[in-house]
C-alpha cells in the first residue's frame, strides 16, 4: 500500500531525512521508533503533505499513485490520515462542523453521496462511546480548551470517523495517563483490518504493548537503520537508543 | 466673504434656530448658538489632524448636508429598513427617522416604576430634569468638532433612566434610519443614566437608504453609577455611500460594570469612539469590536479607557476583517493616572487582511502613571494560520473551504461573546451571508 524509496528532505536548509526506505502492506502495523530529532515527524508529516518540508529525492507511492504529487486535502480523500502529536486548536469551529466537513470534502472527492445528518449523528455517537468521550465535546470549538489526553482522543475520534486506508500516528502516547493510553489503544486496535495499514511513531515501546505491532524499524540520523519484530521493540525499551547511534555511524562509514 | 465647507452647516443651522426658536428653552438656543460657534473655530478636522491622519472624514463631512426638519414617511422605505433592523418584538424599541422620533413604530412594554424610556425631545419639551447641565458634554478629545455639531443641532434622541436597583429585564433597542432623500444629516442624542445597582442592556441599529449619501452624527452618553451594570450593543449597518462619525461616553462609578460590543458593517467612511471614564474603584469595562470592510470602505475604531481610581479592570478585543481595497484603522489608548494602582488592562487588536490590497493602521497607546499595575497589549496583522490551514486541509476539507471555516471562526470569537440571543442570532446570519460557512 505504501512503498518509500530513498526518500530525502530537507526543512530550510537542514536535511532530516537521508534516504527512507520502508514497505508497508495492507492489514499490517508498523511501529517507527527512535531517539529525538531522529527525524520520525518530519516523516509522519511528509507523507501527510505538509508544505514546510522540501522533497530533495526519492519517491512515495501511495496505492500505486504517485503520494508526493498530491495535494494536502487529495491525499486525504484518498484515505491517508495523521494523528497529529500536537492538534491544532481552532477557534470558533465547532467539531461536529468540522467533522461532517471534513466527511463530506471527502465524499465529493471519491464521487460518493454526502452523509445524511441522521447517519452522521448516529455514527459519530457509536464512535463517541467507543472512545469514553462526552457529546457536548462535539459543540466545543477544535481541541480548544482540550486537555492533553482530550485532544489526543479526538485525532483518533477523527481517525475513527474518517475510515482512513492509511493511518499514522505521531507520537499519540505523549501526555497520555496509562487509562487514557488503553481507552485510544482500543479505539485504534478496532480500526485494525486487513484492508488497512498502520504506521505508529513513538519514542516509547509502552504504546506497542497495547498496538502491538507487526513489524518494527528503528529511525535515526534521518534513516531507518534497524527492523525487526516486535521483540526489537522490547530489546530498545531494555537497552535505550545509545547502543544504535553507534550502529548509525557504523551504517554511515560503510 | 470666503466660502468655507462650513456655509452649508451655517445656514442649516440658522434656518434650524429661527424654527425652533418658538419653542426651545432660552438655555438650549444659548447652548446650541456656543456648540456652533465651537464647531466653526474647530472646523471639520483634517488629515493634518495626528488623530485623522489616516480618515480623510473632511471629504465626506464638508457635503451640503440637509438637516431634515420633518419626515414624511410616505414612501416603503422607512418601513422595510425598519423590518430589517427589528431584532425582537418583546424589547422596548425607539425610532428614529432622520434624526426625529416615530412614535407609532415605537413601543413601550410595561416598565418598573421609576424607569424613565422616552425621546429627548419630550424631554426637552418638558424641559425636565437635569438636561441642561447633561447636554454641555465638555470635551477635548478629537471629535470635539463633531460633538460641537450635534450639540448645535441636538433635538432628539433617547433619554433613559433606570433608577436605583431596578433590573430592567427586556434590552431597550434604539433604531436609527435615514430615509428622507437628498444628502441628508441627522445629529441623534443619547441619554443613558443607571442608578446604583441597576442593570439594563442596550442596543443601537444604524440603517438607511441608498442615495445620495448621507451623514450621521450620533453621540452616546451614559452614566453608570455605583454597582449599576449595562450592556450597551451597536450594530453598524449604515449603506455604503454614508459618513457614519460617533461617540460613546461612558462615565462609571465604583463597582459598576460595562460591557460595549460594537459591530461595523456598513457605511463608506465609520469612525467609531468609545470614551470610557473609570471614576471609581473596582470597575470592571470590556470593550469588544468587530469591523469588516469591504469594497472601497473605511473603518476607524477608536477607543480610551482613562483608569483614575484603584483596582480596576479593562478587557479589550477588537477584530477587522478586511477584504479588496478596503481601510481599517484601530487606535487603543489606555491611560492609568497616578491613583489607579492594581489597575488591570488587557488589549488586543487583530487583523486579518483577506487581500493585497486591503490596509489596516493599528496603534496601541499606553500611558501610564501609577507602579504597581498590570497593562498589556497585542496587535496582530495577518493572513490566515498557516497551522490551522494545514489541520484542515489534512482531514479532506479543501483550502477554500478551510479558509471560509477559519475567516468565520476568527469573527464569530467576538459574536458569541455577545448575551442577547436575538442580537447573537442576527450577527450570526450577517456572518453567514458574507463570510458564510456552507452547510457540509
Amino acid at each position: 500500500m505504501l512503498e518509500i524509496k530513498n526518500l530525502h528532505a530537507r526543512s530550510e536548509d537542514t536535511e532530516i531525512l537521508k534516504g527512507i526506505n520502508l514497505s508497508v502492506a495492507a492489514g499490517e502495523v508498523h511501529a517507527i521508533m527512535g531517539p529525538n530529532g531522529s527525524g520520525k515527524s518530519t516523516l509522519a508529516h511528509v507523507l501527510a503533505g505538509r508544505e514546510d518540508y522540501e522533497i530533495t529525492e526519492g519517491e512515495v507511492t501511495y496505492d500505486g499513485k504517485d503520494l508526493l504529487d498530491m495535494e494536502i486535502e487529495e491525499r486525504a480523500a484518498e484515505g491517508v490520515f495523521l494523528a497529529y502529536q500536537y492538534p491544532v486548536e481552532i477557534s470558533g469551529v465547532s467539531n461536529k462542523y468540522f467533522l461532517k466537513a471534513a466527511i463530506n470534502s471527502i465524499r465529493k472527492h471519491n464521487e460518493q453521496p454526502l452523509i445524511s445528518r441522521g447517519d452522521f449523528v448516529a455514527m459519530l455517537k457509536e464512535k463517541l462511546a467507543l472512545l469514553g468521550m462526552d457529546k457536548s465535546m462535539m459543540d466545543r470549538s477544535v481541541n480548544e480548551g482540550f486537555s492533553g489526553g482530550e485532544k489526543k482522543r479526538n485525532e483518533i475520534l477523527q481517525m475513527a470517523m474518517l475510515e482512513p486506508k492509511l493511518a499514522i500516528l505521531d507520537e499519540t502516547d505523549s501526555g497520555l495517563d496509562i487509562d487514557a493510553l488503553k481507552i485510544v489503544s482500543e479505539g485504534v486496535n478496532a480500526l485494525r483490518s486487513p484492508e488497512r495499514a498502520i504506521v505508529v511513531v513513538t519514542h516509547y515501546q509502552r504504546l506497542l504493548d497495547y498496538i502491538v505491532p507487526d513489524k518494527v524499524h528503528v529511525l535515526a540520523g534521518g534513516k531507518i537503520v534497524r527492523s525487526g519484530d516486535k521483540s526489537l521493540a522490547l530489546e530498545l525499551e531494555d537497552k535505550g537508543y545509545s547502543f544504535l547511534n553507534e550502529g548509525t555511524e557504523a551504517v554511515a562509514a560503510s | 466673504m470666503i466660502a468655507t465647507e462650513n456655509d452649508a452647516y451655517q445656514e442649516s443651522f440658522n434656518q434650524f434656530q429661527t424654527e425652533q426658536s418658538a419653542t426651545a428653552p432660552a438655555w438650549l438656543t444659548e447652548l446650541r448658538q456656543a456648540a456652533m460657534t465651537r464647531f466653526t473655530e474647530l472646523g471639520i478636522p483634517t488629515k493634518r489632524i495626528e488623530d485623522w491622519r489616516f480618515t480623510n472624514v473632511k471629504s465626506l463631512a464638508a457635503k451640503p448636508y440637509q438637516n431634515v426638519q420633518s419626515i414624511s414617511l410616505a414612501s416603503g422605505d422607512a418601513e422595510e429598513l425598519l423590518q430589517r433592523a427589528k431584532l425582537d418584538d418583546s424589547f422596548h424599541r425607539l425610532v428614529f427617522v432622520n434624526g426625529h422620533y416615530v412614535s407609532q413604530w415605537s413601543t413601550q412594554h410595561e416598565l418598573p416604576e421609576g424607569v424613565v424610556i422616552e425621546n429627548l425631545a419630550s424631554s426637552i419639551r418638558e424641559n425636565s430634569g437635569d438636561l441642561q447641565e447633561r447636554l454641555s458634554l465638555e470635551t477635548s478629545d478629537e471629535a470635539a468638532a463633531f460633538i460641537a455639531l450635534n450639540t448645535a443641532f441636538v433635538n432628539d434622541g433617547a433619554l433613559i433612566d433606570i433608577p436605583e436597583g431596578v433590573v430592567l429585564d427586556r434590552p431597550i433597542h434604539l433604531i436609527f434610519l435615514s430615509v428622507e432623500s437628498g444628502q441628508t444629516v441627522c445629529h441623534p442624542r443619547n441619554l443613558i443614566r443607571l442608578g446604583k445597582g441597576s442593570r439594563a442592556a442596550v442596543i443601537e441599529s444604524y440603517l438607511g437608504r441608498e442615495g445620495e449619501g448621507y451623514f450621521t452624527n450620533a453621540i452616546t452618553q451614559i452614566e453608570l453609577d455605583k454597582s449599576a451594570d449595562l450592556d450597551h450593543h451597536k450594530l453598524q449597518h449604515e449603506q455604503t455611500d454614508s459618513l457614519h462619525v460617533a461617540s460613546t461616553h461612558i462615565d462609571q462609578k465604583d463597582s459598576s460594570e460595562f460591557r460595549s460590543h460594537y459591530f461595523s458593517f456598513g457605511s463608506l467612511m465609520a469612525r467609531n469612539e468609545i470614551n470610557c471614564m473609570l471614576d471609581g474603584g473596582e470597575i470592571v469595562a470590556t470593550l469588544n469590536g468587530l469591523y469588516m470592510p469591504t469594497g472601497e470602505q473605511l473603518m476607524d475604531c477608536r477607543t480610551r479607557i482613562d483608569h483614575a481610581k484603584p483596582n480596576c479592570n479593562t478587557y479589550e478585543l477588537y477584530k477587522g476583517i478586511l477584504d479588496d481595497h478596503a481601510k481599517g484603522v484601530f487606535n487603543g489608548k489606555i491611560f492609568v493616572h497616578q491613583d489607579a494602582q492594581k489597575t488591570d488592562a488587557k488589549q488586543s487588536n487583530q487583523a486579518l487582511l483577506l487581500s493585497d490590497d486591503a490596509v489596516v493602521n493599528t496603534k496601541p497607546q499606553l500611558e501610564i502613571y501609577a507602579d504597581d499595575v498590570k497593562c498589556t497589549h497585542g496587535a496582530t496583522i495577518g493572513e490566515l494560520d498557516e497551522n490551522a490551514l494545514y489541520y484542515l486541509r489534512s482531514r479532506g476539507v479543501s483550502k477554500d473551504l478551510a479558509r471560509k471555516m477559519l475567516i468565520f471562526a476568527f469573527a464569530n470569537d467576538v459574536v458569541q461573546g455577545v448575551e442577547i440571543p436575538a442580537v447573537r442570532q442576527h450577527l450570526e446570519t450577517i456572518l453567514l451571508s458574507s463570510h458564510g460557512l456552507p452547510d457540509v
